[in-house]
């Protein structure tokens, strides 16, 4: 909203700089987005007066002026201006000013010359020299009182302050509403316009009627008619106000109504009347099929939905949002029919989209939901400007069809409660002081309290607490104090899946992997392409960023593994990259299920090109090895086996992962015609966890083992076994051994001088007990019944050394 | 007594002594004898005051250069020993080293756990809640029905219908529903904050994501103000930004809050935007089925990548969810603990 300072200060004085003012609006409320300035800086022009002209004693067609500009003497300048005449009160831009060249349209430096020999101080500005207009056939006039002397700037410039009215201040789009809020902030008081007009004895209500079919839609109609305008354009100020507030004059009447939209924020429409079938106005939903032209050249189809404004007949106009081109005001008009109605904001929008791209002005602010009691205050005003620039008679009385009156209610609000929220409590004085200022009427109930009412213009004075906004806001939130929560620390919520969640993120960003943050929404072949054999449903958009991406993840894989394809490029050797985040499963008729999800992928070469250093492909063994201290990191005692059901990964390098027997994730290498599909080149082993079934797997209580004090004892068992068995299952077997702390696989070998279809395992095996050091015979009972049993149940040999 | 002080044949003799010095017990004989407490050059030191005034400048700061340039000597001879003595071969130190990697936390986990944690110092609860929510806690519940003017200040993405008759389902536009889920199983005292995904149909710019993560704040208790509001919220801005900010309230529009507010930080120059609060509206209060004369509160929510991204000095939103691990790798040097 545009709010023009001259415009504004026909209602409300402030003595504050423009940036205060717009400062201390913005702090209550009305937030000013910038200050726009109308007109140049101006520097050195100011009001002068033209006290007598005389030919030029070398040309024809120039001429000198006296000028007088308040300063000591009056100043000679030549000019060549067909209207120059004694008397004017002209702009007189002094030597040193700053004019638009008209030729480069850049400002230049105003010199001291001669012209013809005659020598000129200065110059009499047209519209063009001071960036107005193109206008350059004559100077311009200034219609203004202002004392010879002062910067043109005060006179002719204008500030426009560009405010962003929030949704429940519908007020803060109109000049009113913003000088209500500048006297409120400045102790002041708004000069209220004039709304009054004589009216003929004639009853408008006998020469039309309204008709409202649809109360929901229209809850207020009013109608004043006003017989005997001459249209025509309307006089300057209003021209003026209307184009410092963006709007383009077009004549007495539609200006008006538009000068009362801005002044007020109530949208107005002026129909002619003669042209109205039956002479009377019916509110209704438009009937399928039917046609209406617009003001603005467009003609529309109206759908059932659209609430329009129609005669007996016919729709007139497009409700709330553009009157119909058939019943326009024109030069002929002379009878109108003003519309100042109220209309339901969800209607209005539904319509504003289907029919207009950007809305306007009327949509806009009907969109914000109106007061249906500002109606009448408008219809008044405008009725008043439109005798006043159109002449013309009112009939007397409002046509109102008002269906959805409603009851105002008082609503009573106690010094108590106003302490309670803003710690607090202002004088009564003080308290009124702001309330009338806003124009809220109020009264004081002895002992603590006050009755309020919302004004017509607003809606949101509705409880206590609204009242107590206005007087928090208006004194500054600033002042208001600030003190320290008291009270005890409530109990707090122990939610394992976050903690696990939290654990997780430190300790693979500490084994080197590094986090990435992917969108929630992916496409259902992506979601296909992760899950070759056929993956879960998924839940849809109805309206997603990219029509494409349409689904609500199921799984992090896509957005992992092109992000993973999207970094290989740019990082030379290897990348290990995971996510910890949300997947969603439908749940048909609920919500849906939100699982916390873990997905690591690693790749590429370790510690590629460095001098001495290893250098290999990540595989497997690397994911596992990842796998395994995420274990050790999280207290989780994973457990892996052969070939994880999973179609996304190949068969031969995959496994599934389970913790005390329930299945937690899967890990493998990714194959590659799924990696291709999202640009990931090359092998990459995903590690992929439900933290939300882990998270019920591990935590309770903890018991940290103390070292045993006494020393272990270390063998090497070397054993021959079926070239097919896991190394993991006879790990297992040695684990069993009550004394065996810890193993080691650190060779597996097969070969001669193995027989094919076998293989060789060497494992280092620790020995030790907590209570005693261990004598040659304790191992070597140990490590004979390992050794039978690892025969017994998986065959095994012992290997000679 | 004048005496003939010859430096130069000092330093020569010096330097071949220490040449044939092979052990560190021939360094130590060496050192006591030229730098010790009776060593030559010590002498010499002491002799300066007895030269002739015109000679001490110059013959005292020569003998004192000499002196400092046989001490580095002996060091470079030791070394020289050191090194003799150990078996390896000298290696190139400028060698690059070997580099374990080092992993990153995303920089919106960064900010978040920051936010998280001074949170959980004013003695803050941390829960969070569905991504996918009903309509009416997003909305309705909150004091925005439908075709109500707010409604616009935030562009929903809608769940599709899915036929089995449920109620409209969306994805969250703000954390603020879970004032609400919360509100249902707490009673009063209730502090807490609520960090997680929101979702906005918004064209992505600069400035702009459709994705992006909040942090939605609860307070209420018997008798709270906008003074506690203030005090809570300015106590995090100073933790979270160091307590020289300036800080401001600006008066705000949200439908749950009343009074509404927004709070600014002066940060280089110019003033942000960083979170809305408000005291909790009477009727939210009075919903969760509390007394509204007796408890009131106060609600805020912020953005973590806006937050981030002062922080950081990121200048494009649009970097957190590309993750580009150049610009991922920026964060090797922030570890925040959650």
């Amino acid at each position: 909203m545009d709010v023009p300072l001259k415009w504004l200060a026909q209602y409300v004085d402030w003595d504050l700089t423009v940036e205060a003012l717009a400062h201390r609006l913005s702090m209550a409320g009305a937030e000013v987005e910038s200050i726009k300035r109308s007109g140049g800086a101006w520097e050195h022009v100011v009001v002068g007066r033209v006290e007598a002209v005389e030919p030029h004693p070398n040309a024809d067609r120039l001429r000198l002026a006296t000028v007088e500009h308040g300063g000591n003497e009056p100043l000679q300048v030549v000019c060549g201006a067909p209207n120059l005449a004694a008397g004017q009160t002209i702009a007189f831009a002094q030597v040193g000013a700053a004019l638009i060249d008209p030729s480069t349209r850049e400002p230049r430096k105003l010199r001291k010359g001669k012209i013809r020999g005659v020598t000129s101080m200065g110059m009499i500005c047209s519209e063009r020299e001071l960036g107005l207009s193109d206008e350059h056939e004559g100077i311009l006039v200034l219609d203004t009182d202002a004392a010879l002397g002062t910067p043109l700037a005060d006179v002719l410039g204008d500030v426009v302050l560009d405010i962003k009215p929030t949704p429940n201040r519908p007020d803060h789009f109109s000049i009113l509403g913003i000088a209500r809020e500048v006297a409120a902030l400045t102790d002041g008081a708004v000069r209220e316009p004039l709304d009054s007009y004589p009216e003929a004895p004639a009853s408008a209500g006998d020469r039309t009627s309204v008709q409202i079919d649809d109360p929901e839609g229209c809850p207020r109609y009013t109608a004043i008619l006003i017989e005997g305008v001459r249209v025509g354009p309307s006089p300057q100020w209003m021209q003026d106000a209307l184009s410092s507030a963006g709007m383009r004059p077009i004549n007495n009447i539609v200006d008006s109504t538009n000068y009362v939209m801005l002044e007020w924020g109530q949208p107005l429409h002026a129909f002619d009347f003669g042209v109205l079938r039956e002479r009377r106005i019916v509110v209704r939903r438009a009937r399928a099929g039917e046609q209406l032209a617009l003001l603005d050249g467009s003609n529309i189809e109206l759908q059932p939905d659209d609430l329009v404004i129609a005669d007996a007949e016919r729709a007139v106009a497009l409700a709330g949002i553009m009157g119909g081109a058939e019943s326009e005001i024109s030069d002929d008009t002379t009878t109108i029919l003003l519309e100042t109605a109220n209309f339901q904001e969800a209607s209005i929008r539904r319509s504003r989209a289907r029919h207009t791209e950007t809305g306007t002005e009327a949509s806009r602010r009907f969109e914000k939901s109106l007061n249906p009691e500002l109606c009448e205050l408008a219809a008044r005003r405008a009725a008043a400007l439109i005798i006043e620039t159109a002449g013309g008679q009112a009939l007397s009385g409002i046509v109102d069809a008002y269906p959805g009156k409603k009851h105002i209610p008082q609503v009573v609000v106690g010094q108590p409660r106003i302490e309670q929220i803003l710690g607090l409590l202002p004088s009564v004085e003080t308290t009124r002081g702001i309330l009338t200022a806003l124009g809220i009427s109020n009264r004081w109930l002895p002992p603590n309290r006050y009755s309020v009412s919302c004004p017509p213009w607003r809606s949101d004075i509705n409880v206590p607490d609204d009242v107590v906004e206005e007087i928090g806001r208006i004194i500054g939130y600033d002042n208001l104090p600030s003190e320290p929560l008291p009270g005890a620390v409530p109990e707090h919520d122990i939610d394992p899946e976050r903690i696990l969640s939290e654990r997780i993120r430190d300790v693979l960003s500490g084994l080197g992997l590094r986090e990435i943050i992917t969108y929630a929404a992916v496409s259902a072949d992506e979601l296909d392409a992760v899950s070759p054999d056929g993956g879960s449903p998924s839940i849809q958009l109805q309206n997603p960023m990219n029509t494409e991406r349409d689904r609500m993840r199921t799984s992090l894989r896509p957005w992992g593994l092109r992000t993973f394809g999207l970094n290989q490029r740019e990082s030379r050797g290897g990348l290990a990259l995971f996510e910890v985040g949300k997947v969603f499963l439908p749940n048909p008729g609920g919500l849906a299920t939100e699982r916390r999800m873990l997905l690591a992928l690693i790749g590429g070469d370790l510690s590629p090109s460095m001098h001495g250093g290893e250098q290999r492909p990540l595989d497997f063994y690397d994911a596992k090895g990842v796998l395994e201290q995420l274990g050790h990191g999280v207290g989780a005692e994973f457990a892996i086996a052969q070939h994880a059901a999973d179609a996304a990964l190949s068969p031969g390098q995959s496994a599934s992962v389970t913790v005390a027997g329930q299945s937690v994730g899967v890990i493998g290498r990714v194959e590659p015609a799924v990696a291709s599909q999202f640009n990931a080149e090359g092998d990459v082993f995903a590690l992929e966890l439900s933290i939300s079934e882990l998270a019920p797997l591990i935590g309770g209580a903890v018991t940290v083992a103390s070292p045993s004090v006494y020393p272990a004892a270390v063998e090497d068992l070397a054993l021959i076994v079926d070239e097919s068995l896991p190394a993991g299952e006879l790990e297992a077997a040695i684990r069993g051994n009550g004394l065996v702390e810890d193993v080691e696989l650190f060779d597996v070998y097969s070969g001669e001088p193995i027989a094919d279809g076998s293989k060789s395992l060497a494992f280092r095996v620790h020995y030790r007990s907590p209570d005693r050091t261990l004598s040659e015979r304790d191992v070597e009972k140990a490590r004979r019944g390992i050794v039978r049993r690892l025969a017994s149940q998986f065959g095994a040999e012992l290997r000679d050394s | 007594m004048a005496l003939e002080v010859d430096l130069d044949g000092l330093e020569s003799e010096a330097r071949s002594a220490l040449a044939t010095a092979n052990d560190a017990d021939a360094l130590e004989d060496w050192r006591v004898d030229w730098l010790g407490r009776r060593g030559r050059l010590t002498t010499v030191l002491r002799g300066v005051r007895d030269l002739p005034v015109e000679q001490r400048p110059a013959i005292g700061a020569g003998a004192n250069r000499l002196k400092g340039e046989l001490e580095s000597a002996l060091a470079a001879r030791q070394a020289e020993l050191v090194a003799a003595e150990t078996d390896g071969p000298t290696i190139d130190v400028t060698l690059p080293g070997r580099r374990p990697p080092l992993g990153s936390l995303h920089p919106v986990t960064l900010t978040r756990r920051t936010m998280e944690r001074t949170f959980r110092d004013l003695g803050f609860d941390v829960v969070e809640g569905p991504d996918i929510e009903l309509e009416e806690y997003n909305f309705d519940r909150l004091r925005i029905p439908a075709g109500h003017p707010a409604r616009d200040m935030w562009d929903t993405i809608w769940i599709a219908d899915d036929d089995s008759g449920g109620p409209r389902q969306l994805l969250r536009t703000h954390t603020s529903p879970m004032q609400i889920r919360y509100l249902e199983r707490r009673e009063p005292p209730i502090r807490v904050i609520v960090p997680g995904a929101c979702y906005r149909y918004e064209a992505t710019d600069a400035t702009h994501e459709w994705m992006l993560t909040q942090i939605e704040g609860l307070v209420i208790d018997q008798d709270l103000s906008f003074a506690h509001l203030k005090g809570t919220l300015e106590a995090f801005v100073r933790r979270m930004f160091g307590g020289e900010i300036e800080t401001r309230f600006r008066c705000d529009y949200f439908p749950f809050v009343e009074p509404g507010a927004e709070l600014g930080v002066r940060w280089q120059g110019d003033w942000l935007e960083v979170l809305g609060c408000g005291m909790v509206h009477p009727e939210i209060i009075e919903d969760a089925g509390l007394d509204s004369s007796r408890y009131t509160g106060f609600a805020f929510g912020m953005g973590v990548e806006r937050v981030a991204m002062l922080q950081y000095g990121v200048r494009d939103i649009r970097h957190f969810y590309r993750n580009d691990v150049r610009f991922l790798r920026e964060f090797d040097r922030f570890r925040g603990s959650a």
